[in-house]
């Protein structure tokens, strides 16, 4: 074949190579943001510190890892701040009135995930993009949460509820646990299963990987009740964790959400990027905040920051995948 | 016709001149000195394979693409082509395959984009003087047609006489044609030709890039061959025949009779559609298939093969009638047809069949993952491994199972998609115009393939714009016409013109 010669020619490239360099660089940035950190703050390093950015990663990590499915397909979860706050109020009041945590654990969950189908069934079935149907549902959520919150909080809650959020077990807070627990479930979901692998599918090429017999619709509408229900799993850490629910907590969580799986290296053309990498941005978009909090650098710069680090991480992304075509 | 004008006598300059020209990219030797010259008034055929350097070479010329070496001459003298602005000086345009109009606007405000004639008001565009001047440029090549009409209303004959109107509209003095054929229905072709010739006669020269060996002989006045990026030979048409050219291309012997081993009897029917019809615009088709038969489809671009395709593997909704697959009525999306066992290869592999960024593998176990991996835990390692014995099978050219098959040549994309039904074991395969932009070796070896598939007791349908394959290669064929099935040719009555008199429109 006179073409062997010059596809031989070209060097071999494969995206899981090249998945494996971007989080290895998103480690070694993460490494350099420590060792700095280090130099310039006593306390950094300090066990109390590191635990705390652990901690603070997972909330940002739980809702991220699902978001991180959706990005993978092409598309958004707008909704997701929003979706915490609802699910939160709810899970408290099921504890309030039952008295019962782990029925109010599962309310949280189930609300989650039901607010997540119906960005599903949006997505699907109405075949409304993505963005704009969970941007509607944002406010519908919060339109609720207001409603049925009516300005009040909810406060004081079981102390063995509370235990999830801010409890320890040897030694590590609990959501870290929970932290490792996700982020092998996610991983493997995404990397070692059959879903995971369609699902990377779609977001390349949709209408492929429908002329390819993959079910678009069932494996659209999974994901997106997985990232309902991981916001879901942040309102219970969240409630459990300040003992009190408002309102208006989801309204800082939906875009350090998105800027974790950006930064992460997730694509939001699709078809690119790990939940590993979603875990490494987390972690990234707090030791920042982390680091700026110890050096006293005020608050208000952290947005301008956040940015930045963003818009950088794509770049870099776009460059690197650039050359490798 | 080709030999009516000794040109070198007549205008002894070129054009325009190219003088050892190379591109290289990354791993790849693009171009490699090469040189190329276009006379006024001439169709000069641009030949070659895929990934030979006919797109680069266009590249070049209209300046998307700078040279890494080479010389540029206009008219004898030196200029330098380093920009698609430099190229619109000199007078060249390109008509590429996908055209660059905008959907939602007129055609006069397409022919005039980014330099519309300004109003009195400042900030405003002279309506009347636009449409003025489009009409002008549409009646010197013959179009007639009202320019204040939506572009998005045009067919794709139309749309490429806009692009055309639109090249004339910047003085365009050589039209680089990338297969503008590719698209067009005979009757439609015949149309270009004749614009072709009107240009030619008002000294304007084409490049002329085709696949089509018909064309290059009714269309040609010189011919330049491209091989692995070089230029092999520079011939008139007269002087060669199609053999020639093919050994040229190739750079060796190509077998171009069909592989096929007709079967005696064919076996039992896998695929009996019966009056169905669908939102798509056909209505009632009626077609059977059985095991061991290449059954065509053809018909007139339009006439509603890839709808009837689309339609039997779900990826369209059906309104009335029963599709039956081995034995039981079948219904719902491609998944459920994919699990029961029917393939489609579709008509765009590039948009519809690969996902281009993933790698071979990916895309060749994208469609088998339930039967690879019943447990439904995915293991890479074992993906490789089928598709490895995949890419030995089909002989696949990539240089392993993790290179993007967006990378490879189109021969083998086509042989990916079609491996990935196989990875799935399918027993029905719908092709849509299976070897659209392949070249001649790789279309001989994708035959052989779907022959060697039926002979194993899978039965295929093809849909095919080259009536030559069809004769060759099908056991029979329906032929389709304004979405209806117009008739069905035996293995007899299967010829060129028998397809034509059926698909013909008689109004």
């Amino acid at each position: 074949m006179t073409d062997i010669s010059k596809d031989v020619m070209a060097p071999p490239r494969s995206f899981l190579s090249q998945d494996a360099i971007q989080v290895f660089y998103r480690l070694l940035a993460a490494l350099l943001i420590c060792a700095v950190l280090a130099v310039l703050s006593d306390s950094f390093l300090s066990l109390g510190n590191i635990l705390n950015v652990l901690r603070q990663a997972s909330l940002t990590f739980f809702i991220a890892s699902g978001l991180t499915l959706v990005v993978l397909t092409a598309g958004l979860d707008l909704s997701v701040g929003a979706n915490v706050a609802l699910s939160a109020c709810i899970a408290g009041t099921v504890i309030h009135k039952t008295g019962s945590p782990a029925l109010g654990i599962l309310t949280g969950l189930a609300c989650g995930g039901i607010v997540g189908l119906l960005n599903g069934v949006m997505v699907t079935a109405l075949r409304i993009p993505s963005f704009i149907a969970t941007y509607g549902m944002l406010w519908v959520l919060n339109g609720l949460t207001y409603w049925y919150m009516a300005g009040e909080t909810l406060h004081g809650f079981p102390a063995g509820f509370r235990q999830i959020g801010s409890g320890y077990l040897f030694g590590l807070p609990i959501p870290v646990y929970l932290l490792l627990v996700f982020l092998g479930i996610g991983t493997l979901f995404a990397q070692r299963t059959i879903w995971g692998q369609e699902i990377y599918a779609i977001g390349a090429n949709p209408v492929a990987a429908r002329l390819s017999g993959i079910p678009v619709a069932k494996r659209l509408l999974l994901v997106y009740t997985v990232s309902g229900t991981m916001a879901g799993l942040a309102s219970i850490i969240f409630l459990s964790r300040l003992n009190s629910a408002e309102a208006d907590i989801g309204e800082s969580l939906t875009l350090p959400a998105i800027a974790a799986v950006l930064i992460g290296g997730t694509s939001l053309f699709g078809g690119v990027g790990t939940v590993f990498g979603t875990f490494i941005g987390a972690l990234i978009l707090t030791l920042v905040l982390n680091g700026m909090n110890l050096l006293s650098v005020s608050a208000n710069w952290q947005p301008l920051v956040t940015g930045i680090i963003v818009i950088l991480a794509v770049w870099l992304d776009m460059k690197t995948r650039r050359r490798a075509q | 016709m080709s030999d009516a004008l000794p040109i070198e006598v007549t205008s002894p300059v070129p054009l325009l001149e190219l003088r050892g020209i190379s591109k290289e990219f990354p791993g790849v030797k693009a171009l490699d000195d090469v040189s190329f010259a276009v006379y006024p008034g001439e169709v000069h055929m641009l030949l070659g394979e895929n990934g030979a350097g006919k797109s680069s070479l266009m590249k070049v010329l209209c300046g998307a693409y700078r040279a890494d070496a080479g010389e540029f001459y206009h008219e004898g003298n030196k200029v330098a082509i380093s920009s698609t602005a430099d190229a619109q000086k000199l007078g060249i345009a390109v008509i590429f395959q996908e055209f660059s109009l905008v959907p939602h606007l007129d055609i006069a405000q397409n022919i005039y984009l980014g330099r519309e004639p300004k109003g009195r008001i400042p900030g405003t565009i002279d309506r009347r003087k636009i449409l003025a001047d489009a009409k002008r440029v549409l009646d010197t090549i013959g179009f007639d047609i009202d320019p204040s009409t939506i572009v998005d209303k045009l067919g794709v004959a139309q749309q490429q006489m806009v692009e055309i109107a639109k090249a004339i509209s910047q003085n365009a003095r050589i039209l680089v044609m990338d297969e503008p054929t590719a698209a067009l229905s005979d009757r439609e072709t015949e149309l270009l030709f004749a614009l072709i010739a009107r240009l030619k006669a008002d000294g304007v020269s084409i490049v002329y890039i085709s696949h089509r060996m018909a064309e290059v002989f009714a269309l040609g006045d010189r011919i330049t061959v491209l091989r692995d990026g070089r230029r092999i030979d520079g011939v008139k048409p007269a002087d060669v025949t199609p053999d020639q050219l093919v050994r040229m291309m190739v750079g060796r012997n190509v077998d171009m009779t069909y592989p096929r081993n007709f079967a005696d009897k064919p076996g039992e029917l896998l695929l009996e559609v019966k009056g169905l019809s669908a939102a798509t615009g056909i209505s009632d088709i009626n077609i059977e298939v059985r095991r061991g038969e290449i059954v065509g489809l053809c018909g007139l671009v339009g006439s509603g093969r890839s709808e009837v395709a689309r339609a039997i593997f779900g990826a369209d909704p059906v309104t009335s009638g029963e599709i039956i697959f081995d034995g039981k009525t079948i219904s719902g999306e491609p998944d459920l047809a994919a699990r029961r066992g029917i393939a489609l290869i579709p008509e765009s592999r590039k948009s519809e069949g690969l996902a281009l960024l993933r790698s071979v593998s990916d895309n060749l176990v994208v469609s088998a993952l339930r039967k690879l991996f019943p447990s439904g835990l995915f293991d890479q390692r074992s993906a490789q491994r089928t598709s490895d014995a995949l890419i030995r099978q089909l002989r696949i050219a990539t240089p392993s199972a993790r290179q993007t098959v967006g990378l490879l040549s189109g021969g083998n994309q086509q042989k990916v998609v079609i491996g990935k039904w196989l990875a799935a074991g399918s027993k029905l395969f719908i092709f849509d115009e299976p070897t659209r932009g392949i070249d001649i070796g790789a279309k001989s070896e994708i035959f052989a393939l779907i022959d060697r598939l039926v002979a194993e007791g899978a039965a295929a349908l093809m849909i095919s714009s080259e009536q030559v394959e069809i004769c060759h290669v099908c056991d029979r064929a329906y032929v389709m016409r304004e979405g209806r099935i117009a008739g069905h040719l035996t293995r007899n009555e299967l010829t060129e013109e028998n397809i034509v008199r059926l698909g013909m429109h008689h109004a």
